[in-house]
């Protein structure tokens, strides 16, 4: 809230300066600006925030420039009616692209900077090889103008005033909404983003088109600033660099970096190039970049993580006593819960298969979970128990085969729809998302997960869930400062904060010493008793005895022994698979 | 329709620009794929280059081909400089685009203020020969390019392939911690293949030298469609370029051909989605 009043504040205060009787000077390059800043800003929204860097920004703010251009010159539309066409084509123009780069898997990083690159020369050749400009390039000299303002430099100001604080908006308001936590953990782990329930291709289109919607009404208002404009200079190299540098000098993971930066980089180039210096002032304006990005590699804003801002944590000792006492009622009412299912199984793998290359990673699996147990998953390396995981979690299609969750068939449907059907899993090398603090790791899941929670409620959930994994005082700190330990418990508590009715364990113990060993296993009967299903993939022999309701072995992607732990270690099939045929005399 | 002779000199101008885009791909490519790095001071490098060329032979009365003597050393020392920085400073590959885009804006400017913003063009004694083979005109400065993107993209593939360096240069670009445990000693890889590839766009700036047009603003106006040919080409792939250089050359030459000149760039960045998007899966 104090964010938008002194947003508000600001924006009210420069609104007032075309009615000082400045020169004019003052207003054109307080336009070019906010010009900048909005580009830089919206850019950031998608290719900041994600990661998806997009070098297309100057085709979407050059699909509004030539909307507006076309809409007003030819057809005398009035000229603000333009600016919501010439957002909604370039917001097309974002989706038509996305639906079919983000729905290429592998399309990612620099493949996207560079198909959308690829964008902006096409779009510039369709332009110039067609009546929208056809060469010579659009005049709109003879546009009428509308009145805002003491003059037109100042109905200029005053319009991308406006854009330029709804834009900054708009990026704080993303920043704290689910689509920036969503954007966020795309930005650091994309596969696992998904897997904890994040809408992953919906929300990188979302942010795609908001972000080249705002960048081509800026483009809308600059065609008629410049009121001549030709595609050479429309779709120049230029706008794009200029863009990707303001929000990196600024820094691309604070919603105002994009907007400072584009403030230094406008006023050094105005400062230095115009004028007797102008090569002088480009080449200091190439050493300050190569400056900035050598000494302050994150941006102007790029340490202020606003970890030191956040309130200490919820939980305090009322608090886990009545995480316990929760549990002891959870406990409860699962196993009322657990007897009406019966023995419905929660989880149905039927004759399951699944290749890789030729290797044929699983072959007919046949599998139930029940509700409430417990069910350790066996098996040598590569006998397919991390690729069962991955084929349940939504990570991989199953060639062939179904799989039931509550009777719904969720194979083949994206990852994100099965964690929020209620499965949640770990990852046997702990993945959390790097950049976020563990506390945030946590809220992630708890707003995207089966639960779905809104944004305070999660962060009561996390705090909650962190004191139940012990990792309540490092909340603050980055995964990276954690032991092995305690990112497998981090782990543990991202899935935990999901409410899930499923989790799948993936080796949550290797790695760890006999003490931490124990600590969690104390710390999985403690899942099982607040009324979720485990299946448990551990080569930890006596974790799995001393957890495990029922066992099933793999080997070679089949199923080769199931049921009660000690009839299933004696099995002959199963001493074979782990230790080789007995040598016969 | 136009004659097939049109046809074949359009084809045949196609691929002597594609021999272009390939030798000023080649260093791009290699920067990229094995030092993840992506180097848009390649571009610089090699319109400073062409200046120098321009420079040492209508001043200094050098023939174009000799200052290549000059150039290469000069060009590999820069390569090594910029490695250092980048070492020194642990700068991410996204980061190397900015850091190197300062660089690029720096050498314009200093191209500029030496030069002027004026178009220059080389009046060497190569570009008055004209060979014709048939029905068709092959200027000699084209034929030299074609010759010099050839030899340098194949001993580039060679030194990769069958030298000791060149496998533990691959082997530190796959997993440098591994690498460099196996006794790769990988900074000074780095250090010798970002010398090798600024000498490389030294030798790119002299083939622009002989059959272009030079002006300091046109060093942006080549970074598109290069980057198209390295990606199509793969990065870090020695012959990929020049494949992929003369794929795009090509069509680009026809479609104008065919239609008008200016439809051309929409024919080679639809190429290279076609194929990004419809390329086999590669994990």
């Amino acid at each position: 809230m104090r964010v938008i009043a002194s947003l508000v504040g600001i924006a009210a205060a420069l609104a007032v300066v075309p009615f000082l009787g400045l020169p004019a000077f003052y207003e054109s390059f307080l336009y070019l600006v906010f010009h900048w800043i909005v580009l830089a800003t919206s850019w950031n929204i998608l290719s900041g925030y994600s990661g998806y860097v997009s070098f297309g920004h100057g085709a979407f703010f050059g699909a509004g420039v030539y909307t507006t251009a076309t809409l007003a010159a030819r057809y005398d539309m009035p000229f603000l009616w333009t600016l919501p066409v010439a957002g909604a084509i370039a917001a097309a123009l974002a989706v038509f692209v996305g639906l079919v780069v983000f729905r290429v898997r592998r399309v990612r990083g620099e493949l996207f900077a560079l198909l959308t690159l690829a964008v902006t020369f096409v779009l510039a050749t369709i332009i110039l090889n067609t009546p929208l400009d056809g060469g010579p390039g659009v005049y709109l000299s003879a546009v009428p103008l509308p009145k805002l303002g003491p003059s037109a430099s100042s109905m200029f100001y005053l319009l991308s005033l406006g854009l330029a604080f709804a834009t900054v908006l708009i990026a704080y308001l993303v920043r704290r909404a689910r689509l920036g936590r969503g954007l966020f953990a795309i930005h650091d782990d994309e596969d696992v983003a998904e897997v904890m329930g994040v809408p992953t291709y919906r929300f990188k289109l979302a942010a795609f088109a908001l972000s080249c919607s705002l960048a081509g009404i800026a483009g809308g208002i600059h065609a008629l600033f410049v009121s001549y404009v030709t595609v050479g200079e429309t779709f120049s190299i230029t706008v794009p660099l200029t863009v990707v540098l303001m929000s990196i000098l600024g820094g691309t993971r604070h919603w105002a970096g994009p907007a400072i930066g584009a403030t230094v980089i406008t006023a050094l180039m105005y400062a230095f190039t115009a004028g007797d210096y102008a090569i002088a002032g480009k080449a200091l304006v190439g050493m300050v970049l190569i400056l900035v990005i050598l000494f302050m590699p994150q941006g102007l804003l790029g340490r202020w993580r606003g970890r030191k801002k956040h309130v200490a944590p919820v939980v305090d000792v009322a608090g886990a006593a009545s995480v316990r006492s929760q549990i002891a009622e959870r406990r409860l009412s699962t196993d009322a819960t657990s007897e009406r299912a019966g023995s419905s199984p929660l989880l149905q793998i039927e004759r399951v298969c699944k290749a890789f290359e030729g290797v044929q990673a699983l072959r007919n699996v046949n599998l139930d979970v029940r509700a409430g147990e417990v069910l350790g998953l066996l098996g040598p390396n590569g006998s397919g128990k991390s690729t069962l995981i991955n084929v349940v979690s939504g990570h991989f299609r199953p060639d062939a085969g179904r799989i039931a969750f509550r009777g719904r068939e969720i194979a083949g449907i994206p990852a994100h729809r099965i964690a929020r059907a209620g499965i949640a899993r770990t990852y046997q090398i702990p993945r959390p998302f790097r950049e976020l603090t563990v506390r945030e790791n946590v809220t992630l899941a708890a707003m995207f997960g089966g639960a779905t929670l809104p944004r305070a409620a999660a962060e009561q959930e996390a705090g909650r869930w962190l004191e139940f994994a012990r990792l309540d005082r490092k909340a603050l700190a980055l995964p990276d400062e954690l032991n092995l330990h305690q990112r497998k418990f981090l782990e543990l508590a991202r899935a935990l904060a999901f409410r899930p009715q499923l989790v799948l364990l993936d080796e949550v113990l290797s790695g760890l010493n006999p003490a931490e060993i124990d600590s969690a296993v104390e710390l999985i009967r403690d899942i099982r008793t607040q009324g979720a299903t485990i299946v448990l993939v551990e080569h930890v022999m006596r974790a799995v005895i001393a957890l495990a309701d029922r066992i099933v072995v793999l080997n070679h992607g089949e199923v080769i022994a199931a049921g009660a732990p000690a009839a299933v270690m004696g099995d002959p099939a199963v001493v074979t698979a782990y230790l080789g045929a007995p040598a016969h005399a | 329709m136009p004659g097939a002779t049109l046809l074949g000199q359009a084809v045949l101008s196609g691929v002597f620009i594609g021999a272009l885009y390939g030798l000023l791909g080649l260093g791009l490519s290699l920067t990229w794929g094995l030092l993840g790095q992506i180097n848009l001071a390649h571009f610089a490098l090699a319109f400073l280059g062409a200046y120098l060329t321009y420079h040492l032979s209508t001043v200094g009365g050098l023939d174009p081909l000799v200052t290549l003597v000059v150039i290469v050393p000069g060009f590999f020392g820069l390569g090594v400089a910029m490695q250092w920085l980048f070492t020194r400073f642990r700068v991410s590959p996204l980061n190397s685009l900015l850091v190197t885009f300062g660089f690029t804006v720096i050498v314009e400017a200093v191209i500029q203020s030496i030069w002027t913003a004026d178009f220059r063009r080389l009046e060497s004694g190569y570009a008055s020969i004209n060979l014709r083979v048939g029905p068709l005109f092959v200027p000699l400065p084209e034929l030299l390019t074609l010759a010099i993107a050839i030899a340098l993209s194949l001993l580039a593939w060679a030194a990769l392939r069958y030298t000791d360096i060149g496998r533990a240069m691959r082997a530190a670009a796959e997993d440098a911690p591994i690498a460099v445990a196996f006794g790769v000693n990988e900074r000074r890889l780095a250090y010798l293949l970002s010398g090798a590839c600024a000498a490389l766009a030294g030798a790119a700036g002299l083939c622009l030298a002989l059959s272009q047009t030079l002006a300091p603003a046109q060093i942006y106006a080549w970074i598109g469609v290069i980057f198209a040919v390295v990606m199509m080409g793969g990065p870090g792939r020695a012959l990929g370029p020049l494949v992929a250089g003369i794929v795009i050359g090509v069509t680009e030459a026809v479609t104008m051909a065919v239609t008008a000149p200016s439809w051309a760039p929409v024919v080679s960045f639809s190429l290279l989605i076609l194929f990004l998007i419809a390329r086999p899966a590669k994990a």
